[in-house]
């Protein structure tokens, strides 16, 4: 996917001021929030869960060759081939050869962020073959012109009843409907007929598990079962960072994937899938290949931002941040949105081309809190933030101002005098009021909130009436 | 050099891999494949009255209806009286292995075999219950074809009350012991298919079926 991150700062005002979308962010927050808050209660030890499930997926990341090595050996010991993807074009070739090798005109996908990162519909459709979204949420979007998704569990989430009933109306050619199970029942006999006739299917990969060699997909509407029990063939396109050792760690982070992703105790289908049909069988896939992508996750390992490959993919950190709640996901032009999405986005698509995305954040880690694998996301978004000051990345304005306060903050006379003359100026600015509307060294800044003006004295003044008191006493 | 033999060179140069912290490593990653330790649990009365009262209660939040019936072979009769309540057909299709079951005797137009597009009911057995959340294990075979629970629109399960278990982890447990591997497919199912894809309002009926029905048989 074409990554517009570097237009973040256009993009957020744009959204803002999208009448529209601001009404469809302001139905659907808060929805996420309460389920998930809700959920979490029947674990009688949330908390101890959360421990458990970082510790599962430390151990695969922290020695990452090892599991990945095994987990290969059982996927070949079941049937299934395994492949290795070093970027998204190598993604795009594999699957184009997997399809034509096997005479494949269609497939059907269940959701598969990846296959987003790497642009696979357009490769698939350059090749003449007809890529199906099937995930409701995906077919919608598939439907409107490919838009991209703007919310890694809920893709069409900006979107409203109106849009997609104006969509359908105009898409199929039916009369338009405006009640949400008559939409869902259309976008399934439409589906219906793409799942029968496709030739292949293709899934992401919530899990893969080591001791197995399997596949775990983790779906509500039954798609994903769909493309991996009709087709003859199927793909599964995972990050190499997704393995995870044994079926009761599967367990383990099944409690805690649902509940953050979309309140629920557990999803309504969640499929382990192990090599091929056997003969005998009636349904399942007779050949089933591995994608293993790397697209940037390599060279995290062992670094900096090591931790963030822990990440289950709930959505919750996003669900939970003020500032995606405010601009949506579009706003963050790359696949991931939301914090998980600004700490992934400078990773896998150049620090350089993602400069805004560590700074699209209060910091005040709602995201850490409710990560389910405890990932340290306002942290990580700072060391973001100190690797574009390294490697001089930030504005030249901004690199001199800060040069000047640092020399100003060494010299403790010109410091005291600045912040005196400084506080007197905010104070003749709010005038009577205890308030500040327009700060005219930073306008963008008051265009939306007031400055609160300094009170009563300074630190310092009162730090130096202090000290003057505590002599008079002794 | 091949993508995968560059990819997993960069992932041991993250890692600073070399002889002696691989054998370390290697160690640990055969323990925890032998042990399959597992995580924190919430707390479930394992007595089997409490199993079944709570797999039932989990399956009707689940959105899924609950019969419970004495012995199995009354099993074609309740489908029978489930199929009448609703205003439902009287064919269906059931996975091979519940051919031996009475399903004439009960007024029931059944055909043994995998699901076709067409069909309207698929009655299934269960490889076993998980009662922490009202899930159905199914595990596919030759006599257990994945599709019956998948394409039709209203989908029974006949469910054994004694192999209603407490948790996922038992699930894993029994499968190792009766199956040694796993099968092709394992599908957790808990209620009908749903989606939320649309102003977050819960659709049932996705993809799967917009029905299930189970028939828990109690002896």
């Amino acid at each position: 996917m074409e990554i517009k991150s570097m237009h973040f700062k256009a993009n957020a005002s744009a959204k803002l001021a999208d009448v529209v979308l601001q009404r469809n962010l302001k139905s659907s927050k808060g929805k996420f929030v309460a389920k998930r808050a809700e959920a979490i209660k029947d674990l009688d030890d949330f908390e101890g869960t959360r421990d458990a499930a970082a510790a599962i997926r430390n151990k695969v990341i922290d020695n990452l060759d090892l599991w990945l090595e095994r987990f290969e050996r059982k996927a070949l010991d079941t049937g299934a081939k395994v492949l290795w993807a070093k970027d998204g074009a190598e993604v795009c070739r594999l699957v184009v050869e997997i399809a034509r090798k096997h005479g494949v005109t269609k497939v059907t996908k269940s959701k598969s962020m990846l296959s987003e990162e790497a642009g696979l519909n357009h490769a698939l459709e350059a090749a003449g073959i007809q890529p199906v979204e099937t995930d409701l949420g995906e077919y919608i979007l598939q439907v409107d012109n490919n838009e991209p998704p703007s919310h890694i569990i809920a893709p069409a989430v900006h979107k409203s009843l109106d849009d997609v009933a104006d969509l359908f109306h105009k898409v199929h050619g039916t009369p338009r409907k405006t009640d949400i199970p008559a939409l869902t029942r259309e976008a399934r006999e439409v589906l219906r007929g793409h799942f029968l006739s496709a030739g292949m299917g293709l899934s992401g990969g919530n899990f893969l598990v080591a001791e197995t060699g399997s596949v775990a997909l983790v779906t509500n509407e039954g798609n994903g079962r769909m493309v991996t029990t009709i087709p003859k063939v199927h793909v599964v396109i995972t990050g190499i960072e997704k393995v995870i050792p044994t079926l009761e760690d599967l367990s383990t982070l099944m409690r805690l994937l649902p509940r953050s992703a979309t309140g629920q105790s557990i999803s309504n289908y969640f499929s382990i899938l192990t090599g091929v049909k056997k003969p005998e069988e009636h349904d399942g896939p007779e050949h089933l290949y591995f994608v293993l992508v790397d697209s940037g996750r390599a060279d995290v390992v062992g670094g900096d931002f090591h931790e963030m490959l822990r990440c289950i993919r709930c959505g919750a950190c996003m669900n939970h941040c003020p500032v995606y709640q405010t601009i949506g996901g579009h706003a963050y032009g790359w696949v991931y949105p939301g914090p998980m999405g600004s700490v992934l986005t400078p990773l896998y698509a150049g620090i350089e081309n993602a400069i805004d995305l560590p700074h699209a954040a209060t910091l005040c880690n709602q995201c850490g809190v409710v990560c389910p694998v405890k990932i340290p996301l306002p942290d990580l978004l700072r060391k973001l933030r100190e690797k574009q000051t390294e490697r001089g990345l930030r504005p030249l304005t901004e690199r001199i101002g800060l040069r000047l306060w640092a020399w100003v903050a060494q010299q403790p006379r010109l410091y005291a005098l600045g912040a005196s003359v400084g506080a007197r100026y905010l104070k003749w600015l709010a005038g009577d009021t205890d308030r500040i509307r327009l700060l005219p060294t930073a306008p963008e800044w008051s265009l939306g909130r007031d400055f609160p003006a300094p009170q009563g004295k300074t630190f310092r003044e009162l730090y130096a009436a202090r000290q003057t008191r505590t002599k008079e006493s002794t | 050099m091949s993508s995968r033999d560059d990819i997993l060179g960069r992932v041991r140069a993250g890692l600073q891999r070399n002889a002696s912290n691989a054998t370390i490593a290697r160690d640990e990653m055969l323990a925890a494949l032998t042990n399959c330790s597992q995580g924190p649990k919430p707390g479930i009365d394992a007595e089997p009255k409490a199993l079944l009262e709570r797999f039932r209660l989990k399956s009707e939040l689940q959105s899924s209806t609950v019969d419970i019936v004495a012995h199995e072979s009354d099993a074609p009769a309740a489908v029978a009286r489930y199929l009448a309540a609703m205003n439902l057909p009287k064919s269906a299709v059931a996975q091979p292995a519940l051919a031996a079951l009475d399903w004439a005797g009960a007024g029931l137009t059944v055909e043994a075999r995998g699901a076709r597009d067409a069909d309207l009911v698929g009655i299934t057995g269960c490889f076993c219950a998980v009662a922490e959340t009202g899930t159905l294990m199914m595990c596919s075979s030759p006599d257990t074809p994945a599709a019956v629970s998948l394409l039709p629109e209203t989908h029974v399960a006949i469910v054994r009350a004694s192999r209603i278990l407490p948790y996922m982890e038992d699930a894993w447990a029994l499968a190792r012991k009766e199956l040694g591997t796993l099968p092709r497919a394992v599908n957790f199912i808990s209620g009908p298919s749903r989606t939320g894809d649309i102003e977050q309002t819960i659709v049932l009926g996705a993809h799967g079926p917009y029905r299930v029905h189970l028939v828990i048989v109690a002896d």
